[in-house]
């Protein structure tokens, strides 16, 4: 296969990844590093390096959706960057300590629980009644959002744990180029008690910020190919752009199910490459 | 106590943020685009080598020697349209932390800046 295929190939598949990354909300950047070094062989540092640098561009893209619907809480999302940005940066460094095929391993585990993160029934928290955290008043986190029947406040709690599972989803993103949405977003609903759609959008709102940390680190360690990256980008950035145009109206519950049992075959067959070599 | 300011949701920011990103992600997907017919031009005929990790040359690893080759080759011009990427949500949060200033909201003028210097900070080196 030469170059001209090569890329085609690659800018085929990233479509395919960003379209259902969009459509489900995972992000395309799980398949992308996958099937770079499962199906075309390509050291994982590499893969993990483009895909890094495709998620930069559907977040970004999906953002410039997100910000006009005023979901997204801007306060929330600057102090927790605070913990990714710093997370990104360590686990950015420590992709040159790790071995191939513990990095592979790893990302084969981080797939399980993001594909279990994203099935599980959520529920949602109603805070408005809730007396007023200390620390979050004296942020001033708390805030509204719109829905139906007009806005909705809703109260920030424990922002000491969001503030550290925050840290922790930072180290992954740096360490697998992901954007470890599944983990912000769990933080940020699950112990923040943020409502789904504020968590979402400003998740979103972060990913593209925490990945920028990692990309700075991945450049100068020379992860970042530009022969590799040109298709997954813009094979990843089209295929988005595609999905959030259909996402619109339709219920996703299904395909998300279905996704996840995909994503959880392709974790499984990570773990086993590089536990037991070809990797 | 609730806060009687208006959050950081005021129309005409969250519109100039919006449009930023866009602009930013369109820049960098044309100069992407550009550098790609570029390189496949010339090495569309190469077999492609990714199995073993040798890193980039130095050449394509920091900003100044990018910004010095870009004009030199299409694997250049790339890695020129990645690093505008990479950009735009630093300057999102640039943007943001003019947001709060307006707002003369200084703690969060504060951690905007933080945020800032750790980005600035990880792409400098």
């Amino acid at each position: 296969m030469n170059t001209l295929t090569f890329s085609a190939t690659i800018a085929a598949v990233a479509f395919c990844a960003g379209f259902l990354g969009s459509l489900t909300g995972l992000g395309g950047g799980f398949i992308v590093t996958p099937v770079l070094t499962l199906l075309f062989g390509a050291d994982i540092r590499y893969a993990i390096g483009a895909s890094l640098i495709s998620i930069i561009a559907t977040s970004s893209g999906a953002a410039a959706a997100y910000v006009k619907e005023g979901f997204t809480n801007l306060r929330v999302g600057m102090l927790l960057e605070i913990a990714t940005v710093l997370g990104a940066l360590v686990g950015a460094s420590l992709v040159a300590v790790f071995p191939a095929r513990v990095l592979t391993v790893i990302f084969g585990l981080m797939l399980l629980l993001s594909a279990y993160l994203t099935t599980r029934p959520r529920a949602e928290h109603l805070t408005a009644d809730l007396p007023p955290d200390p620390l979050a008043t004296r942020l001033r986190l708390d805030s509204e959002y719109p829905t139906a029947a007009g806005p909705q406040r809703y109260r920030v709690r424990h922002v000491p744990g969001g503030f550290a599972l925050m840290w922790i989803a930072g180290v992954l993103s740096g360490l697998l180029g992901i954007g470890s949405g599944a983990v912000k977003v769990l933080a940020m609903d699950q112990v923040m008690f943020l409502p789904f759609k504020v968590s979402t959008a400003t998740s979103n709102f972060m990913i593209g910020v925490t990945a920028a940390a990692s990309a700075g680190i991945y450049l100068r360690h020379g992860y970042v190919d530009p022969g590799l990256a040109m298709p997954v980008m813009l094979g990843v950035l089209a295929g988005s752009m595609v999905g959030a145009r259909l996402l619109f109206g339709t219920s996703t519950r299904r395909l998300r199910v279905l996704f996840a049992i995909v994503i959880a075959v392709i974790a499984l067959q990570m773990i086993y490459h590089g536990a037991f070599g070809k990797v | 106590m609730t806060d009687s300011r208006p959050p950081v949701h005021h129309l005409r920011v969250q519109n100039a943020v919006g449009n930023l990103l866009r602009i930013g992600v369109l820049l960098s997907a044309a100069v992407v685009l550009a550098g790609g017919v570029l390189f496949l031009w010339h090495h569309g005929g190469d077999v492609p080598d990714y199995r073993v990790f040798r890193g980039e040359p130095l050449d394509l690893r920091s900003i100044a020697s990018i910004l010095r080759d870009a004009s030199g080759s299409g694997r250049g011009l790339v890695q020129l349209g990645l690093l505008l990427l990479v950009a735009t949500p630093v300057a999102r949060v640039a943007f943001t932390a003019i947001a709060f200033a307006v707002e003369r909201d200084r703690t969060y003028v504060l951690i905007a800046l933080l945020v800032l210097a750790l980005l600035l900070k990880s792409l400098a080196g």
